[in-house]
């Protein structure tokens, strides 16, 4: 078997949300918290992930499939190093990055500065950052747009923008949550593309997706979450979105008979 | 793990009898045998969310400098772009700070109590202590604000409180050129002493940088302290010279048997510290009437207590007065704070590296 990228060893995550309790606000509750005799209120704990265990090995591309709120991005955060674990842990080779660069780009500034800024947040440095520039405005295909302000962009032309700074760089493991999403058909199948060179040069990638059909062509497999807790994980891509579908209370999903040929047949890792 | 207060994830399902059980066959089949850590460990994984070493840390910390300057740059640039003025707005407000101060401090209140060149006093003082004030405050709230930055991307935490005091540091040298040339509006020389400012603002900034770094981590920890914060900085201004000087306390009676101890107590903290290197290299009235300036002479020291803030002849004979906390020692203290807030500061702020993704 190849190496494991990817170890989740029992993992729990806990958020701490202040300020979510209805008794919270009023004078006469703090008071008491500040006497002692009603300890920390104000703080509610959301337990997101309950117990995982999973291992992912080079080659993987994992979909990560379940409701709203059942802790798939969560997942994606914990395994990127970026929430600390509760309760057990999850062990990664080399970098794992989530492929999300939002956060750090500032709508105010133009487009231009926004890819420096974005490339150095990643971890490049100035003169990588230079290099990758010509190649992300080109594939965002923003144009002289990218002299102004990223807040006058469409918001297909911002999300373009976003995933092209995003997807400049490869990682040992790539986590991909609902990027692929983005733009108008003819930058989807660009993005697409990226992501499968991306998924090449990376070890492993995890990919969260609504969108079933996505996680069907790009998956060799698949977990499907809910409350926080795997309820299916495995090769059998298909069967795994069947049975989620079903659970879910829809129909039954009509595969075209490519689609299915193509998913159905091999379901070896796409680096051997 | 079973608490009232916990909440489990949302995403009820609507058919969850269907759901098959979790530890059926299929999950098991990707799982290897023997226990998980061991499988890791063997592999040479480590894991993700692991806090790195001191120096490792360092090291990583060095290699993002480049987007620490540049974050604070793009968002010292954003700050201003909805406003008409723009960047102008960087040297309207000290200078607007200035005269707030001037007006109600120096004119309405008269609170000159034996100083010479008020003006030039007052407002380098408020321009210095500003400095280390807006530093407080805009990394106190870091952790929290760039909660989203945090949950995406992987970086040194210390990164965020650093690029904060540089955005800081940024608008203080245009707060100090602004200074420059109000002083030189006031009829101030220019002299090789200015040359001394870069050294105090070069220790001044460190210290903010391990404060801030310290400020950050509690803020992420302890909510209230943002709330707190303003009324300890005022608190702190009041107590650190600003607006008057430090020395006239030792008239007062306030402080009893211990006033030279809580004067000196007061000169050495680090704010009146920074202030006071600043103002002695800018102002040369500063530099001819602090006390320890000339030799020691009980009668012109005493006509200075008595008589300075009724007759300006007097204004300078504060320089025959004893010092309490010596000034040739300045120097030292500064580099002092500065060591050691950067020091406590960055342990205290790494040890919880791990931890500021979870908010």
């Amino acid at each position: 078997m190849a190496d494991p990228m990817v170890v989740v060893d029992d993992l729990h995550i806990v958020y701490r949300v202040y300020g979510a309790g209805g008794d919270r606000g009023t004078a006469a509750t703090a008071l008491l918290r500040i006497m002692g005799r009603k300890t920390r209120g104000s703080i509610r704990e959301v337990h997101a992930i309950r117990g995982m265990s999973f291992v992912a090995y080079r080659g993987d591309a994992v979909g990560v499939i379940g409701r709203n709120g059942s802790g798939k991005s969560t997942l994606l955060r914990a395994i990127a190093g970026l929430l600390p674990p509760e309760e057990g842990n999850v062990y990664t080779t080399g970098e794992a990055s989530l492929l999300g660069v939002n956060a750090a780009l500032l709508d105010d500034l133009t487009g231009e500065r926004n890819v420096i800024l974005g490339c150095l947040a990643m971890g490049m440095t100035k003169q990588e950052a230079k290099d990758k520039y010509q190649s992300i405005v080109d594939f965002s295909g923003v144009g002289e747009f990218i002299d102004l302000p990223m807040k006058t962009y469409s918001s297909g032309m911002g999300s373009r923008l976003r995933f092209a700074i995003a997807a400049s760089k490869s990682h040992d493991v790539l986590l991909v949550d609902e990027a692929l999403a983005t733009g108008d058909a003819e930058f989807r199948v660009k993005s697409h593309a990226r992501i499968e060179e991306l998924r090449q040069e990376a070890g492993t990638v995890f990919l969260v997706a609504h969108n079933l059909e996505e996680v069907e062509q790009t998956c060799n497999r698949v977990i499907w979450m809910e409350r926080g807790q795997m309820v299916m994980q495995g090769e059998d891509v298909i069967g795994i979105i069947d049975r989620y579908i079903e659970a879910s209370g829809g129909a039954e999903v009509i595969r075209d008979p490519v689609t299915r040929e193509r998913i159905g047949g091999s379901r070896v890792p796409a680096k051997t | 793990m079973s608490d009232d207060r916990r909440l489990s994830a949302p995403g009820e399902l609507s058919n969850a009898g269907n759901i098959p059980e979790a530890s059926g066959g299929v999950a098991t089949a990707m799982m290897p045998a023997g226990s998980l850590a061991e499988l890791a460990i063997e592999h040479g994984l480590r894991p993700s969310a692991a806090r790195p070493p001191v120096l490792a840390y360092l090291r990583q910390l060095w290699r993002r400098r480049q987007f620490i300057m540049a974050f604070a740059t793009a968002r010292n640039i954003a700050m201003y772009t909805e406003a008409r003025l723009g960047q102008l707005w960087q040297v309207l407000t000290p200078l607007l700070n200035a005269g707030v101060y001037l007006l109600i401090f120096g004119v309405i209140l008269g609170l000159t109590k034996g100083i010479p060149d008020y003006p030039a006093f007052l407002v380098t003082g408020v321009f210095v202590f500003n400095f280390t004030q807006r530093a407080f405050i805009s990394t106190s709230s870091v952790i929290t604000g760039s909660l989203p930055l945090i949950r995406a991307l992987q970086f040194p935490r210390a990164s965020l409180p650093l690029a904060y005091v540089m955005i800081e540091l940024q608008q203080m040298l245009l707060t100090m050129t602004v200074l420059a040339i109000i002083l030189l509006g006031l009829g101030e020389p220019i002299t090789w002493y200015w040359l001394l400012a870069i050294p105090a603002l070069l220790l001044q900034t460190i210290f903010n940088v391990g404060v801030g770094l310290f400020v950050a981590r509690i803020g992420s920890q302890v909510n209230d302290f943002s709330q707190l914060l303003p009324f300890l900085l005022r608190t702190w201004m009041y107590l650190s010279g600003v607006l008057f000087s430090i020395a006239t306390l030792l008239d007062s009676h306030t402080f009893g048997r211990h006033a030279r101890e809580i004067v000196a107590l007061l000169q050495i903290n680090p704010a009146a510290l920074y202030i006071t290197l600043i103002r002695l290299s800018m102002i040369k009235s500063q530099r001819l009437s602090e006390p320890g300036a000339k030799p020691y002479n009980v009668v012109k020291c005493g006509l200075w207590r008595h008589l300075a803030t009724t007759n300006p002849k007097y204004l300078y004979d504060s320089a025959y007065c004893h010092s309490v906390a010596n000034p040739s020692h300045y120097w030292y203290y500064a580099v002092g704070w500065a060591v050691f807030a950067v020091v406590v500061g960055f342990f205290f702020f790494w040890r919880a590296e791990a931890k500021y993704g979870r908010g």
